[in-house]
C-alpha cells in the first residue's frame, strides 16, 4: 500500500481507476473538474479502461450513466452545485430505477449570485432522491467512501445509487496524506457488478413503464424498505473493508462523547475543527464532545439517539439552509431523539445555520457557538453574519 | 379468433419466476398480449373480411398499427378479435374493398 | 387513383422498382410489437415501432417521455417483445449513448434505438440528441414526428406545422415548422433520412440501411395522429401517403453529403406531378382555420422545402 500527497479531487479519481467502471459521463463544473480532467488523463496514459462519454450537460451525463447502468455496466459521474440541480430530474430517476451509479459531488454555494465557494445545500437537495449520501471529511474517507460506495450500491439487497459529497476547494483542492489500496485487494473487494436485471436481447424487459395508483406506492416502499437495508450493508462493508484497508469508518463518528453534556454535531471537512473545539472545551472544564454525520442517506437514527441521548445541549453545526425551514441537519437530529427518549428525556437540539458560501468555521467558532446554545438553547440561530 | 395454433407471429418469451417475484422492486414489465387492457372492448366497428374477394396483397396486415392482423403461410388474413381497436385503417387501405366495417 | 408508390407495396408499379427495393411480402412475419397495446385506434406512432421491431433483429429500445410512454401499457406488462427503456423526456440521446457505450464495453448484443417524440427531439431532447450526434455515439435516433404534443393533448410543437390548430394554437399556429432533419444534416452524420409510416418497405428499408452505418443515423419519421390531427381513425394511412403525394413531406436520404429523392417521392420533384396541397390540409381537422393567405404560405414553404434539398443533391 502507497501512500501519496493528493487532492480530493485526485483522490476521487484514483478509487475510480481502482474500481474500474466500464462508463464514465461527467461534465466539467468547478470545483469537480479536477476530478473530470484526472479521469481523463488516466484513461489517456491507459491506466484507466472506461469509455468516457464527454457528455453536453449534467443532465445528459446522468442520462447517459442510467442508460449504461441499465446496460450492466459499473459507472461514475461526478458534478457539484448548479450542474446537480441541472441533473436532478435524473438523479431521482437514477434511484427510483435502483441502479446503482456512484456519483461525486463537490459541495458548492448555489447561485445567484454566482459563488464556487462550499457550502452543502447543493448536498441536501437531494435528501428526498433515494440515493445513499455519504458525507467524506477529509482526501481519504473520500477515497475510501468512493470504494465501498460501489459495493454498498450494488449489494442485492440495496441496489440504489450512491453519491459520496466532498466539500469544495476545501478537500478538492488541498493535498493530504492518502494511503492508496493495492489494486488487486480492490479487485477482490468489488468483484464484478452483477446486476439482477439489465438490458439483454434474449431476455426483453420493459424499464421503467407506467405504473397504476394500486402499485406505485407499494414500489416506493420498497425502496424505503432497500434504503433501510442499506444500513446493515454499510456496516458489512465497512467491516471489509477494514480488513483490507486497516481503517474504520461508521454511519456517524463519536469524539469525546462517553461523559459529554454538551456535543456539537459537524458533517464534512471542518469536522476536525469541532473535534479541537471539544478538545478545548475540555481543557476549560466542560464537558464536551464532538459528532461527524458521515452517512445523512439512510439517516442513522438509532445510532443518534445513542450517542446523542445522554448529552444535555446538541449543537449542529451545518453549511446549509432550508429557506423558511432553517436548519436541516438540526430538524432530524432533533426528531430522531424526540422518537427514542420522548419530550422528557430529549437533550435540547439547537441549530447553527453557518459557513455558507465558503465562510469559514473555525474551532474557536464552534467553541463560541456551544456558549450560545448553553446560554439560549431553544430556538435555532444564524451564526457568522457581518451585519452588513 | 387468430388462430393460434398456426403458428403466431408473435413474439412472446415466458417468463421464468423469479423475474416475476422483482418486477416491483426493479420497477420492470414483462411482454405479454394487452398491456393497455383488453382493447376489443374499444371497437364501435368491426372489420370483416371477404376471403373471395382478398388478393392476399396483405397490405391490411403491413398498415395494421396493432399487429392484430394475422398473416398466414399463404399471405391470407385473419383478424385477431381480442384486441383489434376497429381503427378501421385495414378497410381503407384494402384495394380490392375485401374488407368491410361492420357494427359491433 | 394508383400513385406510383404502390409499387412499393408490391401490389403494381413498374418491375424495376420491385426488383431493386423491398417489396411487402418481404417484411418479416414476427410481430415484436404485441396486440392490446394502450395506443389509440389508428396510431401512427404504434405502426411505426411495430415496423422498427420487424427491421432490426435485436432492437434496444430508449424512449423519453411521450405517446410512446403511455402506449406500451402498464406495468406488469409491457407491449414490447424487446428490451426497452423508459426516460426522462430530455434525455432520449443520453440515455442512448450510455446504452450504446455499455454494449459495446460489455460485449453484449443489441442495436440501440433512440425512439423519440418531436417534443423529445425537436425542443427538450435536442441538446442531448446534438451532443449524441457530435459525439458520434452507436445508435438510431427516430424521431417519430406526429407534430405536436400530443401525450399531454396536443399543444404545438416546433414542429407543428404552419397554420395547424393544436390547444396551445387554437387559431392556428403562426409559426413555421422547425426543420429537425436539416439541423441533423449539420452534425456530419453518415446516414439520415426521413420515412413515413404510410410507407412501410422504405421504413424498414430506411432503418435497415441506418444499422449498417457507423455513428448516430437519424430517421424522422412522419407519424399521423387521429386525435391530434382531427382525422378519422382510418385515415392515417391514407393522410401520410397524401402528405407525400402532396410534396409537404419529402422522402429522401442523406449520405455522404449528398441528398437523394427516395424513389416514392421522386416523382413530386416535378411540382406539377404533385397533388393540390387543398387535398392534403381538407382532409383534416387541425386545418379547418386555414384560409387563402395562409394556404399560399404553406404553399410557399412547400417549395422551399424542396429548392432547400436541391442545394444538396
Amino acid at each position: 500500500m502507497q501512500t501519496k500527497v493528493i487532492t480530493g479531487s485526485r483522490s476521487v479519481a484514483t478509487a475510480v481507476m481502482l474500481a474500474k467502471p466500464e462508463v464514465i459521463a461527467a461534465y466539467p463544473v468547478t470545483p469537480q473538474t479536477e476530478i473530470v480532467e484526472d479521469i481523463a488523463t488516466f484513461i489517456e496514459e491507459k491506466r484507466l479502461g472506461s469509455r468516457f462519454i464527454k457528455v453536453d450537460s449534467e443532465h445528459s451525463a446522468m442520462g447517459a450513466c442510467i442508460g449504461a447502468s441499465s446496460a450492466g455496466a459499473r459507472t461514475f459521474t461526478a458534478t457539484s452545485s448548479q450542474g446537480l440541480l441541472y441533473m436532478d430530474e435524473v438523479v431521482h430517476w437514477a434511484a427510483h430505477a435502483r441502479l446503482p451509479i456512484v456519483m461525486a459531488v463537490a459541495t458548492r454555494a448555489l447561485a445567484a449570485p454566482w459563488s464556487i465557494l462550499n457550502e452543502h445545500t447543493d448536498f441536501m437537495t437531494q435528501l428526498t432522491s433515494g440515493w445513499i449520501q455519504i458525507m467524506a471529511e477529509n482526501n481519504q474517507d473520500a477515497l475510501d467512501s468512493m470504494l465501498q460506495a460501489y459495493k454498498i450500491g450494488e449489494d442485492p439487497r440495496v441496489t440504489l445509487p450512491v453519491m459520496v459529497g466532498l466539500d469544495g476547494f476545501i478537500l478538492t483542492h488541498t493535498s493530504m496524506p492518502v494511503e492508496i489500496p493495492e489494486q488487486a485487494d480492490i479487485d477482490s473487494f468489488l468483484g464484478e457488478r452483477k446486476p439482477e436485471f439489465e438490458i439483454d436481447v434474449e431476455r426483453p424487459f420493459t424499464f421503467g413503464n407506467v405504473i397504476d395508483e394500486r402499485y406505485y406506492i407499494d414500489m416506493r416502499h420498497k425502496m424505503f424498505e432497500s434504503m433501510q437495508a442499506a444500513k446493515e450493508v454499510i456496516g458489512s462493508v465497512s467491516n471489509e473493508y477494514k480488513r483490507l484497508a486497516g481503517r474504520e469508518y461508521s454511519m456517524l463518528e463519536c469524539y469525546n462523547c462517553d461523559d459529554a453534556e454538551h456535543i456539537i454535531v459537524s458533517i464534512g471537512a471542518s469536522s476536525g475543527d469541532a473535534r479541537e473545539a471539544s478538545d478545548r472545551l475540555r481543557k476549560e472544564g466542560v464537558k464536551a464532545g464532538a459528532v461527524r454525520i458521515r452517512v445523512i442517506r439512510p439517516f442513522p437514527s438509532e445510532e443518534i439517539a445513542k450517542a446523542l441521548g445522554g448529552a444535555e445541549t446538541v449543537t449542529v453545526v451545518e453549511r446549509s439552509l432550508s429557506v423558511g425551514g432553517g436548519n436541516i441537519l438540526a430538524h432530524e437530529i432533533r426528531s430522531a431523539l424526540y422518537s427514542a427518549h420522548g419530550p422528557e428525556e430529549a437533550p435540547f437540539v439547537k441549530g447553527f445555520i453557518t459557513g455558507l458560501g465558503g465562510k469559514d468555521i473555525t474551532p474557536n467558532d464552534y467553541i463560541n457557538m456551544v456558549g450560545i446554545t448553553r446560554e439560549r438553547p431553544t430556538g435555532d440561530e444564524w451564526f457568522g453574519l457581518t451585519g452588513g | 379468433m387468430a388462430d393460434k395454433d398456426e403458428s403466431s407471429n408473435y413474439i412472446v418469451p415466458a417468463a421464468d419466476s423469479k423475474s416475476k417475484a422483482l418486477l416491483l422492486r426493479y420497477p420492470i414489465s414483462l411482454p405479454d398480449f394487452g398491456s393497455g387492457g383488453k382493447t376489443n372492448q374499444w371497437r364501435l366497428q368491426m372489420p370483416v373480411i371477404d376471403q373471395d374477394k382478398c388478393i392476399k396483397c396483405i397490405i391490411c396486415w403491413a398498415d395494421c398499427p396493432e399487429a392484430t392482423i394475422h398473416r398466414k403461410s399463404d399471405d391470407s388474413v385473419e383478424i385477431n378479435y381480442d384486441y383489434c381497436k376497429g381503427c378501421g385503417i385495414c378497410a381503407n387501405e384494402c384495394p380490392t374493398k375485401a374488407i368491410r366495417m361492420v357494427d359491433e | 387513383m394508383e400513385s406510383p408508390e404502390r409499387g412499393q407495396l408490391g401490389t403494381s408499379g413498374s418491375a424495376s422498382q420491385a426488383d431493386e427495393h423491398m417489396i411487402i411480402k418481404d417484411i418479416p412475419k414476427e410481430e415484436k410489437w404485441l396486440p392490446g397495446n394502450a395506443a389509440c385506434p389508428g396510431c401512427g406512432l404504434s405502426l411505426g415501432l411495430r415496423l422498427m421491431a420487424k427491421a432490426i433483429e435485436h432492437p434496444v429500445v430508449v424512449m423519453p417521455a411521450s405517446c410512446g410512454s403511455v402506449v406500451q401499457g402498464g406495468w406488469p406488462k409491457s407491449s414490447a417483445s424487446f428490451p426497452l427503456l423508459n426516460i426522462a423526456m430530455a434525455a432520449a440521446g443520453s440515455a442512448a449513448s450510455g446504452v450504446s457505450e455499455a454494449l459495446e464495453a460489455l460485449g453484449k448484443k443489441g442495436t440501440v434505438v433512440a425512439w423519440a417524440g418531436d417534443g423529445g427531439t425537436a425542443d427538450i431532447g435536442l441538446q442531448a440528441l446534438s451532443g449524441a450526434a457530435e459525439r458520434g455515439e452507436n445508435i438510431i435516433f427516430v424521431m417519430y414526428d406526429n407534430e405536436a404534443y400530443m401525450n399531454t393533448g396536443i399543444q404545438r410543437s416546433s414542429s407543428t406545422p404552419h397554420g395547424a390548430w393544436t390547444t396551445t394554437t387554437p387559431e392556428g399556429k403562426r409559426e413555421f415548422k422547425k426543420e429537425v432533419a436539416h439541423i441533423m444534416m449539420a452534425h456530419n452524420l453518415e446516414y439520415m433520412a426521413t420515412a413515413s409510416v404510410a410507407f412501410p418497405t422504405d421504413f424498414i428499408e430506411k432503418l435497415r440501411k441506418a444499422e449498417a452505418h457507423k455513428g448516430t443515423k437519424f430517421i424522422q419519421l412522419f407519424s399521423p395522429c387521429p386525435p391530434g390531427w382531427r382525422i378519422d381513425y382510418s385515415k392515417s394511412i391514407e393522410v401520410g401517403k397524401l402528405a407525400v403525394q402532396a410534396g409537404v413531406w419529402i422522402l429522401y436520404e442523406y449520405e455522404n453529403g449528398k441528398v437523394s429523392i427516395s424513389p416514392i417521392s421522386r416523382p413530386y420533384l416535378d411540382a406539377k406531378k404533385r397533388r393540390p396541397l387543398k387535398d392534403y390540409l381538407s382532409l383534416q381537422g387541425r386545418f379547418a382555420n386555414v384560409d387563402e393567405r395562409e394556404a399560399t404560405e404553406i404553399e410557399k414553404s412547400v417549395v422551399e422545402k424542396w429548392r432547400f434539398l436541391s442545394r444538396f443533391m
